[in-house]
């Protein structure tokens, strides 16, 4: 770790305003960018940053200056997405206006039904949260399972069996639908 | 077919379902405006040391734990004989 960064997380620790300022446009866009991974709503994204960047202040006394910022900003954040993912109501989990609304990379396929979409749409919204989270980060953004466990602060292990009780769920949901995966 | 490549196709199969119905944020997606100023204000509108942590323990401690530990006093005190028991139990 470069002696500056070292110095920075120090500060930080200790509660020096400039320090977490420094910190925080460094890692805003990232902390940004994690949250709206999970949460697909470029609003609640950043009122959710904020409030990562708030609790991380708060916790400054309780933060190890010897381990990196990002995978401790990242857990937070990934805590605070996963609590308003649970106080939302099911119905309401996908913004009919992601696609216009979020800088996404290559659009949908019009090949793929809408049908398909709008009931795969359904079968995601009706994931239990700390799944949904472990699917869309893995199987849509294609996080590395890695980084998606130590978001959520599990194991690999458990990550993955997220992953797989996820895809299951959706696949069960899908049938049910009337649509054979 | 196996049972793992089995469960690899379902996971592809589901994984494109997904992607055609959320697609993948953009790397490059950052917040709209500073969001800075907000994290500040949010900052200055907090007391620097909130109440509950000046509080004395006995102060935090809600209304019905207060009546719980008056019962057991009360209990203890009534029959002596079952204190090993609550001891055991604690």
């Amino acid at each position: 770790m470069p002696e500056r960064t070292k110095d920075v997380l120090d500060r930080f620790r200790h509660g020096d305003l400039d320090a977490f300022e420094a910190l925080f446009r460094e890692h805003q866009q990232s902390v940004y960018l994690w949250t709206l991974r999970i949460v697909r709503n470029t609003a609640a994204a950043e009122d959710l940053t904020v409030e990562a960047f708030l609790r991380m202040h708060r916790a400054c006394a309780r933060f190890d200056p010897a381990r990196p910022f990002a995978p401790w900003a990242r857990r937070v954040a990934t805590r605070i997405a996963l609590d308003w993912l649970r106080a939302r109501p099911p119905e309401t989990e996908l913004d009919s206006d992601f696609a216009t609304t979020v800088p996404a990379s290559p659009a949908a396929d019009p090949g793929v039904a809408a049908e398909i979409r709008s009931k795969t749409a359904q079968a995601f919204a009706r994931l239990p949260p700390r799944l949904r989270i472990a699917a869309v980060l893995f199987l849509v953004e294609e996080q590395p399972h890695k980084d998606v466990a130590a978001a959520l602060g599990i194991s690999v292990t458990a990550a993955k069996l997220r992953v797989f009780r996820a895809v299951r769920l959706l696949r069960k949901d899908l049938e049910r639908q009337g649509i054979t995966p | 077919m196996t049972a793992h490549k089995e469960k690899q196709n379902d996971e592809d199969r589901i994984k494109e379902f997904l992607k055609q119905t959320l697609p993948p944020v953009a790397p490059a997606a950052s917040p709209a405006r500073d969001l800075w100023p907000l994290v500040l204000g949010r900052l200055d509108s907090e007391p620097a040391t909130s109440y509950t942590q000046l509080r004395p323990f006995t102060q935090k401690l809600p209304w019905f734990d207060w009546a719980l530990i008056a019962g057991l006093a009360v209990f203890a005190i009534a029959f002596p004989a079952t204190v090993p028991v609550l001891l055991y139990y604690l």
